[in-house]
């Protein structure tokens, strides 16, 4: 198997007296699409908004592309190629789609206020990059007829796609999305899971926190399941779904 | 690039380069005062501007912004006036103001930036007190302000031998100081606009619309918000400097009382009041709160006179109470400004559709 | 100047107690900045200029009632009573008239609304009462007090003594009533609280309404305090007293009280000894800096204020 991109030991978080997180590990591999499941409230968005610096863990650490992610700073996050979308979808209201997709390449380009004000080639040329790009990921997520849309006037599907695409801009090695398919209908979610699997392919990690299970074990390379803020068991779909402590959890038995 | 003007667009500018010539001829003909009040006009664009950039584009609230126009007016005072014998040129002195001003707006913004939106509000607040205080009593035991008396005897601006304080006469047409002045306002107000234009669509404008617009998914996509936020409070602290040392040399004159607290709001009130965010709105509400109130002086006397027969009611005190109403009035009417930006107005307009649904 | 710290010792109580007086004050006024920005996240800009009528009408009616030949403790008492009562009723009226059509328009909107009703209001005291400044008719015996090296009058007493009697009452107000639990429900989250039923809009009034009659009260101690009266004394001393609110923490009423006892005893303190520290470099006459600087130095360590709760970001 490929090698590990990301590798989570014994994170732990609390919440006052609530364990959200304890001793989690768990390790994502270089090119797979990873599923982290659960029950409502068992640590899922904890855990993500621990690895992307959104919360410093109390306990264990990351790290990520074989060096240790400092978990302080969400933009440390991001420069190091880690991308994330949100459960309840954080656009940039009042900017269009591409502006908002233009927003993601930031930390991968380099003009100062120099160079805005004086506007030499080099600036110009870096502009002109990064309006092609971000043109070229509407394409990608296929919304590219609404670039010039606000992002607050999209359609609940098109938001969670430009989310996506903004997420991408960044180029980062793993791509985490917290429940895309929240909100979503048949054809939304089909289509979303081909746009998953587009991504996979063109080379890019995805760790996928979701509610329908159907989507994650027909998605994802291997799942891992987190009850009440601990690891259940982490593997492929096939085992993980006859997983007795799986079933019960889900059925609350 | 090769993408020559349109005939429409060159007329245009024609027309508007024809109408900035002749302004103050016509504004002129109601006596000279009336060019100086229009110059003071554009100083409040100058600063609208500034702080368009930390309020409208990255929406920091700042209500003590008057006090980098404060730095940079003391820094051409100390400067160039008989107070230090000091008599330096204007290529040293706005730099050195500018500088000075954007090292205040790091000072101040560094340590209070993460703070939340009013609690921002109230420490700079605070902060253009302090500056204002300094000023008012830093004349003892070393006398660097001249406290309340404040710094007189400042010079004008000066190219070499050419000094825009005076009369002279260009093909024919003379023209004294503040016509002088006016043009030069003018020139650097152009300039002003454009590099605020391209602040708004770059990189770093889309990261300060990004923090505006939310935060967290602005770190979120890598924007290290401290720094860009900072950078705003930098720039527009920069704008106040400059707008400072140029208000220095054209009145010849500063006192601590020209940066108190209510300066801060009027600017504040003409960017809301025009509309956050939007260049023209910013620009049309520094020109209207500067020249409502002074017609108003012109305007309660004989109206009340007309009125009642006598003037009945203190005529500063009814100008004043005419422009908080007016504040009161247009936020009441038109709650995003009056010209605000596309999108804005789109947006109000959604809402009140979604009500009367 | 030179004074020994000895001496300077010796004027510590003096301090101490001047600075209670002030900071009392400031507590009354902080707490109306408080409540509303606690109910309605707004920054009541106005709010200074309430006091600053309470003074104004506490003034006049006892004038009046005193030059009719009612004793002037009598004339006293009912200038404190139509001071609250039309605090209340200006505080109604301009929540009313200038904040509620405004609720949902852009954060800045209402603050650009509140500054101008502050000029309005300036404006229209000064077009009633004139520039000049106001001497306040002595409502107490001039009686003064001795205790552990400090000196100190009726006034200071009694209001040391009715500030801590309102806030108590406030206080029992909002954690033993109703309404101040409706008050509460709204600060946590309007939406849901309008959905258990608060009429959010009378608790909002509410609001507006104590924080101005507090607002009265801290008016016609000032005024007897200092004995003096302006239309302009409301600006400085509502930024004071927000001052006082942010330092202790916006939104929380104990925060608002210590905030303002603070803020008063940090300003007395500094500008008896601000002199002695800095070899005079600076003197009493920077007073005034005391409040913001302490101001930005407690924000930068406790960013959500001394009693403030932490807002957390959420994902």
């Amino acid at each position: 198997m490929s090698e590990v991109l990301l590798e989570a030991r014994s994170v732990a978080k609390h919440f006052g007296g609530v364990k959200a997180l304890q001793d989690v590990s768990l390790s994502i591999r270089q090119g797979e699409v990873y599923g982290l499941i659960g029950p409502n409230g068992a640590g899922k968005t904890t855990f993500f908004n621990c690895m992307t610096g959104l919360y410093v863990p109390d306990g264990g650490g990351f790290t990520f592309a074989g060096a240790p992610l400092q978990a302080d700073a969400p933009q440390r996050a991001a420069e190091r190629g880690i991308a994330r979308t949100f459960q309840n979808i954080r656009l940039f209201g009042n900017m269009t789609a591409l502006e908002n997709v233009m927003v993601g390449r930031h930390v991968r380009t380099k003009a100062s206020v120099f160079g805005a004000i004086f506007r030499d080639p080099k600036t110009r040329a870096e502009e002109a990059a990064i309006r092609q790009r971000a043109l070229d990921l509407l394409h990608y997520v296929d919304i590219a007829d609404r670039a010039d849309d606000l992002a607050k006037n999209l359609s609940y599907g098109d938001q969670r796609r430009l989310e996506i695409a903004r997420a991408l801009a960044t180029e980062p090695k793993l791509l985490c999305l917290d429940e895309p398919a929240a909100g979503m209908n048949a054809t939304e979610t089909e289509e979303l899971r081909v746009l998953i699997e587009g991504i996979r392919k063109d080379g890019t990690t995805v760790l996928l926190i979701e509610h329908d299970v159907k989507l994650v074990m027909g998605l994802c390379d291997r799942v891992a399941v987190l009850e009440y803020g601990a690891l259940l068991i982490e593997d492929v779909p096939a085992i993980v779904q006859k997983d007795q402590r799986v079933i019960e959890a889900y059925l609350g038995a | 690039m090769k993408n020559l003007l349109s005939p429409r667009s060159t007329l245009g500018i024609v027309l508007i380069a024809a109408a900035l010539i002749a302004l103050p001829f016509v504004v002129g003909m109601a006596g000279q005062a009336w060019v100086r009040i229009l110059n003071f006009a554009i100083l409040y664009i100058f600063l609208a501007l500034g702080l368009n950039i930390v309020v409208g584009f990255a929406g920091l609230l700042d209500l003590g912004y008057i006090a980098f126009y404060a730095v940079g007016a003391y820094t051409w005072a100390l400067l160039a006036s008989p107070h230090f014998g000091l008599h330096w040129p204007i290529w040293a002195i706005l730099p050195v103001g500018a500088l000075l001003a954007c090292f205040f707006g790091v000072l101040l913004g560094s340590p209070t930036l993460k703070l939340r939106g009013d609690y921002l509000a109230i420490v700079t607040l605070g902060f253009g007190e302090i500056v204002r205080i300094f000023m008012n009593n830093l004349n003892a035991p070393i006398n660097i302000t001249n406290g309340p008396q404040g710094i007189t005897l400042i010079d004008p601006v000066k190219f070499g031998d050419f000094s825009f304080a005076t009369r002279s006469e260009f093909f024919g047409v003379t023209l004294t100081g503040p016509y002088k002045y006016y043009y030069l306002l003018v020139a650097l107000a152009i300039l002003i606009v454009i590099v605020n234009l391209r602040l708004q669509d770059s990189r770093i404008g889309r990261a300060w619309q990004a923090i505006r617009e939310d935060e967290i998914a602005a770190k979120a996509v890598g924007i290290n918000t401290r720094n860009v936020k900072l950078l705003a409070f930098a720039m527009g602290a920069s704008f106040g400097g400059i707008a400072g040392g140029i208000f220095a040399a054209m009145q010849g004159f500063v006192s601590p009382e020209s940066f108190s607290l209510i300066e801060s709001i009027m600017v504040l009130a003409m960017v809301v009041l025009g509309g956050m965010g939007h260049i023209p709105g910013v620009i049309l509400g520094a020109i209207l709160l500067t020249f409502l109130p002074e017609m108003a002086r012109y305007a309660v006397t004989p109206a009340q006179v007309a009125l009642f027969g006598k003037v009945l009611i203190d005529p500063e005190s009814l100008r004043m109470l005419l422009f908080g109403l007016a504040l009161v009035l247009v936020m009441r009417f038109k709650p995003s400004g009056l010209w605000p930006s596309p999108e804005r107005s789109r947006e109000l307009a959604e809402k009140t559709a979604g009500v009367a649904k | 100047m030179d004074i020994s710290l000895h001496q300077l010792l010796q004027q510590f109580p003096q301090q101490v107690v001047n600075g209670l007086v002030q900071g009392s004050i400031y507590a009354l006024v902080a707490l109306g900045y408080t409540m509303v920005y606690g109910i309605m996240g707004l920054i009541n800009f106005a709010h200074g200029e309430v006091v600053m009528i309470g003074t104004l009408v506490a003034i006049t009616v006892t004038g009046l009632l005193a030059a009719a030949g009612m004793p002037v403790g009598i004339a006293g008492l009912c200038g404190l009573v139509i001071s609250i009562l039309s605090c209340m009723a200006i505080g109604w009226s301009l929540e009313r008239v200038a904040y509620r059509p405004l609720r949902g328009s852009p954060r800045l909107t209402p603050l650009i609304t509140a500054i101008g009703m502050s000029i309005v209001l300036q404006n229209l005291a000064m077009i009633l009462w004139g520039r000049n400044y106001m001497t306040f008719p002595p409502l107490l015996p001039k009686v003064n007090f001795e205790f552990a090296g400090a000196y100190f009058t009726l006034v200071q007493v009694v209001i040391v003594l009715l500030s801590a009697l309102m806030m108590s009452g406030l206080v029992l107000l909002v954690y033993r009533t109703k309404l101040g639990m409706a008050m509460r429900a709204t600060a946590q989250n309007p939406e849901v609280a309008s959905l258990m039923g608060v009429n959010i809009n009378r608790v909002i009034s509410a609001a507006f309404v104590i924080g101005s009659a507090l607002a009265a009260v801290a008016g016609v101690m000032v005024g007897s305090y200092y004995e003096v009266a302006h239309y302009q004394m409301g600006f400085v001393l509502g930024l004071k007293a927000f001052t006082a609110a942010v330092l202790g923490g916006i939104g929380n009423l104990v925060g608002a009280m210590v905030g303002g006892i603070l803020l008063g005893l940090i300003e007395a303190l500094g500008a008896g000894y601000i002199g002695y520290f800095t070899g005079d470099f600076l003197g009493s006459h920077y007073q005034d800096i005391f409040a913001f600087a302490v101001l930005i130095v407690v924000l930068m360590f406790k960013p959500s204020g001394l009693f403030g709760e932490k807002t957390g970001d959420r994902a």
